[in-house]
Parts: structure tokens; C-alpha cells; sequence
């Protein structure tokens, strides 16, 4: 199978590339068009500021070419947020595939979040084999909305979207890359789709 | 709900785990990968590899190290120890470390806080604070503790903070290696007047310590390395307990 990690800059790719090195699969690291657009599945990564980050997608023209990508995608972290219509780091104008804003927590909160949280209200076939409450690791200052994509909660102040589907596009906020086994499980459920 | 973090914490020289660890079944307690996947089985939330090479060619075996680590490990870490430029950060966050801990680069030029955190993002700054008493002061160390610098510890923390770290790493060094419990009013005051997360370090030696620290410190996260090395504390009784209190782990 013929997997790529998008890597354009913004991202701990090495990490997500180990960890699915663990589970047997062997993906490439690939900025260009037309490797990501052949791929069986995308991962699309990303850590760090989310206008930055946008515009070294733009720079690479990536920003027209990862909404329109038909196989399986999975976003991770910032790379979920991006998927988004809006995030209000930076006011970013996101890729516009999760029809929902992306917000800052509440400054009463302790902020970024940082560390294991569960997940619950599970709705999709990533989290095959995962119970109800899983625990997860993040990290993030900013939190998608719940809305109709939302296939999973966890909370934080508020409950909040922990992952996203619409179609072919799953989002998660949480890092499966570095969530212990139970992460595994949902990158190799992604994989194996 | 956020559950509270327990971080072992390794010393590395020249790519080898140093001082004290003494894992019974393990065939080679001196390779850190190897204690990596072992803790990180164990129930460890995350891990902390401080880099205590003094030369070049040591930190070099760290990275190599820091990589192997990254390949085999499924927890984040952090990595900390001699860290002074972005080029330093860039090649630990490119071989695969979650996170970096400065510490004396941080309070020689403050700067350097707001350029890691506009470059990589604050989550992957920790900055380490070493601090100890005098005349009733909490004042900030340079130097592994050696040197003391004019910086109040609580100041200090929120300068830190509105530079742009993510994360801040407490050691009391009244505390460290006491085995008396962790500086829990510092701790307290440190969790309530700043607004990202506060590690625990110093002072580790029993369960009700890690209790307190929790409850009475208000720390999101303590960080111990010798009760864990010599098998004094076990990470899953450590939690199990913790649980039994009221306070949320991952389990």
C-alpha cells in the first residue's frame, strides 16, 4: 500500500512515520502534487502556528490540492485544524472540509491542554476495537467546535470535537503517533480502511 | 477529563543512561531505549531525557539516541541538557523528541524562549527552573543548580510564561534528593498564578508524596527519577493509588 505523509514544513513527521513504521507499513514523505494525489492513503500532519503553517501550504500549492483528494485522508493535530473552515490562531482561513470554526480555550483553563484525556461518544469505524473513554494524548491551544462532522468528544472546560469525518477526511485533534497502544490502533484502523 | 502526568526521568551521557538505574530483569539497564520502552509499557505518561555530555561527540550519540528512541517509543518525551540554540531544537525536534527543556540558555538570553516558541510552537518548549531558598526567597540557579542568580523564582515563571513557554519544569532544589516530598507551596503558588502547565520536580520518595503533590501543589504533571530506576515506586501502584484518592490518571 502506498502511503503518504504530507510534509511541508510544519509538522513532526518522523514521529508519525515511526509509528506506522511499528505497525508494518512503510510510508513516504511528500510535498508534491502528484505523489499525495496517487497515494492510497494521506496522513497530513502538523505541529506549531496554524498561519504559518498555512502558508507554507500555499506556498507549495498544497492548499488546492488536499481538499479535493478522493482516498482516505487523515489529519492530524493542527493538520485536523487546517481541515477546518476557520481557527482564530492567527484568523486563519482554514481548507474549508469540516465545516466548523476552530476557537481558543477559555482563559480560566490552563493553556495549551497538555497531556492524556479520553475520548467518548465514538461514531466511526477509526475507533474500531477502542472502548468508550479511551485515553489519548494532546496537545493544543485551540479546540474544534461539536457539529454534524464530530465522531468523537472529549473535554476540556467544554466538551469539544476530538476527531472529524466528512467523506473520504478524518481529523483527529488527538496524536494517535504517540497515544500508546490504543493510538496505534486508530492509525492502523485508518490504515487498513 | 485532563488526567495528571507521571514522568520518569533519565540522565544520558554520551547516549547511555547514567547514575542509579537498576531495573532487575532488564538485560541492559545503561541503553535508554531500552528503559524507554520499558516505562512507557509500565504506565509512564511521559519521559524526560536529560543530557549531561560535556562534549560534542556525546551530544552527537544523543541524537543518534534521541532517534532510536522516537522509533521504538509510543509515549512523547522530551528531551533537555545543554540547549542553547534553534539549531540545537531543530535537530532534536527533526530526530523525533516531542518537546525540548531549556534551562540556563533560557535565562542568559530570555529571547531565546520566544524564538523557539515562534518557530516551533509553544508546546514544544519547556523551560526547566532551578530554584532554591535564600533568606526565605525563592531564587533562581544557573548551572545545574550551582550558581545563583538574581531572578525570583516566581517572576521568573511568569516571564517565562509570557515568552511563550508551553510548559514549565519546577526543581526544588531544597528538595531534590530528599526523598521528603515535593516544594508543594511553591508548587501551589506557581499553578495559581500562571496559566500553562507546572511540572513537579524534587523530592520524590513515597506515594503520599505524589498525592500531595497533586492535591496540595496542584501540579499537572510530577517528574522522579530514582524511586522509579530502583523499583521503589511502581508506576501502576503509584497510579492505582492516586485514583484511590480522587486524583485522575490514565490507567
Amino acid at each position: 500500500m502506498n502511503i503518504v505523509i504530507i510534509d511541508y514544513g510544519a509538522g513532526n513527521t518522523k514521529s508519525v512515520q515511526f509509528a506506522c513504521h511499528r505497525l508494518g507499513f512503510s510510508p513516504v514523505l511528500s510535498n508534491d502534487k502528484d505523489v499525495i494525489r496517487l497515494a492510497d492513503k494521506v496522513i497530513f500532519p502538523g505541529v506549531g502556528q496554524a498561519s504559518n503553517a498555512m502558508q507554507m501550504l500555499k506556498k507549495s500549492g498544497l492548499d488546492s490540492v488536499i481538499p479535493t483528494l478522493t482516498q482516505p485522508v487523515l489529519g492530524i493535530c493542527l493538520g485536523m485544524q487546517l481541515l477546518c473552515n476557520t481557527t482564530e490562531e492567527g484568523h486563519t482561513q482554514g481548507l474549508g472540509v469540516f465545516d466548523v470554526a476552530v476557537k481558543r480555550f477559555s482563559n480560566t483553563l490552563k493553556v495549551p491542554q497538555m497531556g492524556w484525556n479520553t475520548i467518548f461518544s465514538l461514531e466511526s469505524n477509526l475507533f474500531l476495537g477502542l472502548k468508550n473513554d479511551a485515553y489519548m494524548y494532546l496537545v493544543h491551544s485551540y479546540y474544534a467546535e461539536i457539529c454534524e462532522h464530530t465522531i468523537s468528544q472529549t473535554n476540556y472546560g467544554l466538551n469539544y470535537s476530538s476527531a472529524l469525518k466528512r467523506d473520504n477526511f478524518y481529523g483527529v485533534q488527538f496524536h494517535p503517533e504517540k497515544s500508546s497502544t490504543e493510538g496505534a490502533q486508530i492509525l492502523n484502523n485508518f490504515l487498513t480502511l | 477529563m485532563l488526567t495528571k502526568r507521571i514522568i520518569p526521568c533519565l540522565d544520558i551521557k554520551d547516549g547511555r543512561t547514567v547514575k542509579g538505574v537498576n531495573f532487575i530483569n532488564l538485560i541492559d539497564a545503561g541503553d535508554p531505549v531500552v528503559l524507554a520502552k520499558e516505562y512507557a509499557e509500565k504506565g509512564a505518561d511521559e519521559l524526560v531525557f536529560l543530557d549531561i555530555s560535556a562534549t560534542l561527540e556525546g551530544r552527537k550519540t544523543t541524537l543518534e539516541m534521541v532517534l532510536k528512541v522516537a522509533e521504538q517509543v509510543n509515549i512523547p518525551f522530551t528531551v533537555g541538557g545543554g540547549i542553547s540554540s534553534i539549531k540545537d531544537v531543530d535537530s532534536l525536534l527533526k530526530s523525533g523528541a516531542d518537546k525540548v527543556s531549556i534551562n540556563s540558555s533560557a535565562i542568559k538570553r530570555p529571547e531565546l524562549i520566544n524564538e523557539l516558541s515562534a518557530k516551533f510552537g509553544s508546546q514544544c518548549v519547556v523551560v526547566a527552573i532551578d530554584a532554591k531558598q535564600i533568606d526565605g526567597q525563592w531564587m533562581v540557579h544557573l548551572a545545574g543548580g550551582s550558581i545563583p542568580t538574581e531572578l525570583n523564582l516566581f517572576n521568573w515563571a511568569k516571564e517565562v510564561e509570557m515568552r511563550g513557554a508551553g510548559e514549565i519544569l519546577f526543581t526544588s532544589m531544597d528538595h531534590d534528593g530528599t526523598k521528603d516530598g515535593f516544594a508543594n507551596e511553591a508548587l501551589s503558588r506557581l499553578s495559581t498564578e500562571l496559566h500553562i502547565p507546572i511540572i513537579a520536580s524534587g523530592g520524590a520518595g513515597t506515594i503520599q508524596h505524589f498525592v500531595d503533590t497533586f492535591q496540595i501543589g496542584k501540579s499537572d504533571a510530577a517528574l522522579a527519577a530514582s524511586v522509579f530506576h530502583f523499583g521503589e515506586i511502581k508506576i501502576h501502584e503509584l497510579k492505582e493509588n492516586l485514583r484511590k484518592n480522587n486524583i485522575n490518571v490514565r490507567l
